[in-house]
């Protein structure tokens, strides 16, 4: 009596080499301080915070199908937590970061149930008027410092070296943990689920997912890294306003950094962060074109090249570093057979020929 | 020369092959029934052949010319009109209104919505009826009607019996000699092989994506189209 | 009496919105399509009446025509050269494409027109009234916006009832396969749409380019107010996005009143209201299936 030699394989080749080499990364990252100057330190804050929001927005709309434009809301209300629970609470800036990123994710609950009733471009839309909303009772409550923002000077007590290195600690914490998170959450069971909703929504429901409240989870999952990440880019700014903090551009970098690097995928919003900057200090001197070539690029790979330049790259060099798919492995062979990425439903091919 | 020509078609939707090397010609002014099981392919043909489904273009030639490439509503204007499994009515819009969509395409011919009136009474009655409020039946007649508005010199009905009572299925089959006599060519597809033998010329059994029977409906006995059926 | 002169206004400005929010309505109703940039292309349409009327010397309301011709072209050419595609590849790719289209305009005009705000100077209309009593009285140029509005929204219907292309919209809305059976090219008919809708954003980009000042970033803004206009009426009701607008603008008058800070955010709590307890909007037009 054998039991039949099927096992569910969940690593790939590349997958195995690339963890040891992630460990180094965020090692080698760690060590910045070290020999790092300021200014790299406070470039590369912002460099991971982005880095972080955009795993976020790609959990949101990649895996779970919710295509916010409001995510700024938990940028600014993170922003806002922080200040509050620093300056008027008296807790300690760096300890006020986790807790700023839960009231982001308590107040995601009313503001989904809201939300949630609108669909697809105007469930967009909708979570950009609720963003508005929070801006616009921001500005009107004088508590809260009205139009003109607030600072955070609690951390001035604190000598400026050290503020540095512990606000980049805390960015570069920010970063692997959303990717950590993210890598987790996937090869999970809700992970699982998840990933079904993102191919196909109505059979995932036939199957017994229930999809509105893995949804829901996505949705305050993501307001609370957005709320962190808010957090600790205004603990590195130290100047809040608010049509900044609850600013469109958020959702623009968020969601062009994604789509560009690859929605969907984890290795996608690291090579879309890594473009982005790359793109920002080449076209410094020009004003707003980077934006613009940023924007056009993203319209442009959102309709032709869906999957985004990580898409691309894995269609020519079949890898998958972070798999978060499984695999079933027979003695002899595995299905699918390669281990490349997987193209989700409603790719290109899969299109051409569809009933009704 | 043969109105429809179909060489060595093979169709399907993404890994799924519905149609393997399918043949067939249809001759101007017949009426030809394609019969078959569910599954066997014969939405899949007609699809294909009203440029639902696109193909290499000279895998289906219309009058000659090769349009396997064309979009469905170009393959309108050349006079191929399908009247789809479903119906595919336009619910917001009234039953005329419907009539009159089907006349898009501008193609000049017997069929006027006065016309198809005559031919349907029932339609006459709910003409200014919201489509949505239909029966079945009545859907299926506005979809029939409205196939006719764009005057085809092919008209293909896919499954017209399907979820319809017979009293009213005999009802719609009663038109179809009336539209074959106006000139119009008629390809019916059925799964109810009683009624198709009832008005076809010729028959074609499709089963499981390939012809496997032709010939005209006098010469066919029941036995033979019951073997291609089902392939026994 | 100061409320009923603040509702009046409201209602006056609910015809802008109206006016601006009905090229949204029209091209979600034919292709489902949620045009984010609907608000920055209504500032294109305001510098573009800026760059025509600059030399020309002429009064902003003959640039109208111009404008809409030009906005027209971009529309269908636009929809035909990106915005078809972005159909066909599912649900995410047009909204993606008309975000980052927004972004791209939005700092187009950034670099072109700086971030100044411009206004377009439309002469002593702007500033006469009819004067009904000591606190009341009607702007001649709200009035002629809001009458406008009701002949675009009349127009349009008349275009969707009666005519044989405002069929096949129709048609096409209900099912696009069904309507390629008809031997409607829903390509060009897409093209069309977004032609018709960016014509009528035109106008309305030079009405409110007349009644403020704007400058680049104002657009996300405008597309939230348009947004507002067509869900508080009803998905698909175009006289129902117009009472949406004039609730919007009633709102925002009303909220003013109360503190200066206060009238949009009127209006989004009024729209989170309407999301809240009819989420349909009040004149939803009955979807079948």
């Amino acid at each position: 009596m054998s039991r039949p030699a099927v096992r569910v394989e969940r690593h790939t080749r590349a997958s195995r080499t690339a963890l040891p080499a992630a460990a180094v990364v965020v090692a080698i990252a760690a060590s910045v301080p070290l020999w790092g100057s300021s200014n790299l330190m406070k470039t590369a804050v912002s460099f991971l915070t982005l880095l972080a929001l955009a795993q976020m927005w790609n959990l949101l709309a990649g895996y779970g199908g919710l295509l916010s434009v409001g995510q700024q809301a938990y940028v600014g209300l993170g922003a806002y937590a922080l200040w509050a629970l620093s300056e008027r609470a008296g807790i300690n800036p760096f300890l006020a970061v986790p807790l700023a990123g839960l009231i982001a994710a308590i107040i995601a609950v009313p503001t989904a149930a809201l939300a949630f009733r609108l669909r697809g471009g105007y469930f967009a839309v909708g979570t950009w008027v609720i963003a508005e909303v929070y801006r616009l009772l921001v500005i009107n409550i004088s508590w809260l410092g009205g139009g003109s923002g607030v600072s955070i000077t609690s951390v001035g007590r604190v000598d400026r070296g050290t503020r540095e290195v512990v606000v980049y600690l805390l960015a570069l914490a920010v970063a692997t943990g959303a990717i950590a998170f993210a890598y987790v959450l996937l090869r999970s069971r809700r992970g699982l689920a998840l990933t079904a909703i993102r191919d196909d929504e109505t059979g995932a429901e036939s199957l017994g997912v229930n999809v509105f409240r893995s949804k829901l989870w996505v949705y305050i999952i993501s307001a609370f890294g957005c709320g962190v990440a808010g957090a600790v880019i205004y603990l590195n700014l130290l100047r809040i306003q608010p049509d900044a903090a609850f600013g469109l551009q958020w959702s623009a970098l968020m969601i062009f950094t994604v789509v560009i690097g690859g929605i969907g995928t984890l290795e996608g919003p690291i090579i879309g962060t890594v473009i982005f900057f790359t793109l920002q200090q080449v076209l410094s001197d020009y004003g707003t074109w980077y934006l613009i070539l940023f924007g056009a690029v993203a319209a442009l790979i959102a309709v032709w090249a869906k999957r985004g330049i990580w898409g691309l790259l894995v269609r020519r060099w079949p890898v998958d570093l972070f798999p978060v798919r499984r695999r079933l492995c027979l003695e002899t062979a595995c299905f699918p057979e390669d281990d490349s990425a997987p193209s989700p439903a409603g790719d290109a091919e899969a299109g051409t020929i569809r009933q009704t | 020369m043969s109105l429809l020509e179909l060489a060595d078609i093979s169709a399907g939707y993404g890994s799924f092959q519905a149609l393997f090397n399918v043949s067939l010609s249809v001759e101007e002014g017949e009426t030809l029934a394609i019969i078959g099981a569910n599954g066997a392919g014969k939405s899949t043909l007609l699809k294909t052949i009203a440029g639902l489904l696109r193909t290499a273009a000279e895998k289906v030639r219309f009058d000659g010319r090769p349009i396997g490439d064309l979009p469905a509503f170009e393959r309108v204007s050349l006079g191929i009109a399908l009247v789809p499994e479903g119906r595919w009515i336009f619910p917001s819009l009234s039953v005329h209104e419907n009539l009159l969509v089907g006349a898009h395409s501008r193609r000049t011919g017997a069929w006027t919505t006065d016309k198809v009136y005559e031919l349907f009474p029932l339609l006459g009655r709910i003409r200014d009826h919201q489509a949505s409020s239909l029966s079945g039946g009545e859907q299926q007649t506005l979809a029939i009607g409205r196939g006719l508005m764009s005057n085809p010199r092919l008209l293909l009905l896919d499954e017209v019996s399907l979820g319809l009572a017979p009293i009213v299925v005999a009802e719609l089959y009663r038109a179809i000699p009336a539209i074959a006599a106006s000139g119009t060519t008629v390809l019916v597809v059925e799964q109810d092989i009683g009624q198709a033998l009832k008005v076809a010329d010729r028959v074609a059994c499709l089963l499981e994506g390939s012809v496997a029977l032709q010939g005209l409906a006098g010469e066919i006995t029941r036995e033979q189209i019951s073997r291609a059926y089902f392939g026994m | 009496m100061a409320w009923v002169n603040d509702i009046i206004q409201g209602i006056l400005l609910g015809g802008l919105y109206a006016l601006f929010a009905a090229g949204l309505s029209l091209i979600f109703g034919v292709m489902r399509l949620v045009n984010l940039a609907h608000g920055d292309l209504s500032l294109l349409a305001a510098y573009a009446a800026l760059v025509i009327v600059g030399p020309l010397d002429i009064n902003p309301f003959l640039s109208i025509l111009a404008v809409m011709l030009l906005l027209a072209v971009f529309g269908y050419v636009l929809q035909r050269g990106l915005l078809n595609h972005a159909l066909d590849a599912g649900p995410l790719p047009p909204i993606l494409a008309t975000f980052g289209l927004s972004v791209v305009i939005q700092n187009l005009l950034l670099e072109g027109f700086s971030a100044d705000s411009k206004g377009l100077d439309a002469g002593r209309i702007e500033h006469q009234a009819i004067t009904l009593s000591d606190q009341l009285a009607i702007g001649w140029f709200p009035l002629i916006t809001t009458l406008t509005a009701v002949v675009v929204l009349l127009g349009l219907s008349l275009f969707l009832g009666r005519t044989r292309m405002g069929r096949a919209f129709r048609a096409t809305s209900d099912n696009q396969q069904a309507a390629q059976l008809m031997g409607i090219d829903n390509r060009y008919l897409y093209g069309l749409a977004m032609a018709i809708s960016l014509a009528t954003v035109a106008i309305a980009g030079v009405f409110i380019g007349i009644r403020t000042t704007f400058s680049p970033s104002v657009g996300p803004a405008r597309l939230i107010f348009a947004y507002e206009s067509v869900i508080m009426g009803g998905l698909g009701s175009l006289w129902g996005t117009l009472v949406g607008g004039m609730l919007l603008g009633v709102a925002q008058t009303l909220g003013s009143h109360l503190s200066p800070g206060w009238g949009v955010l009127a209006g989004n709590l009024l729209f989170l209201a309407v999301l809240a307890f009819r989420p349909q909007g009040l004149f939803a037009k009955q979807v079948h299936e």
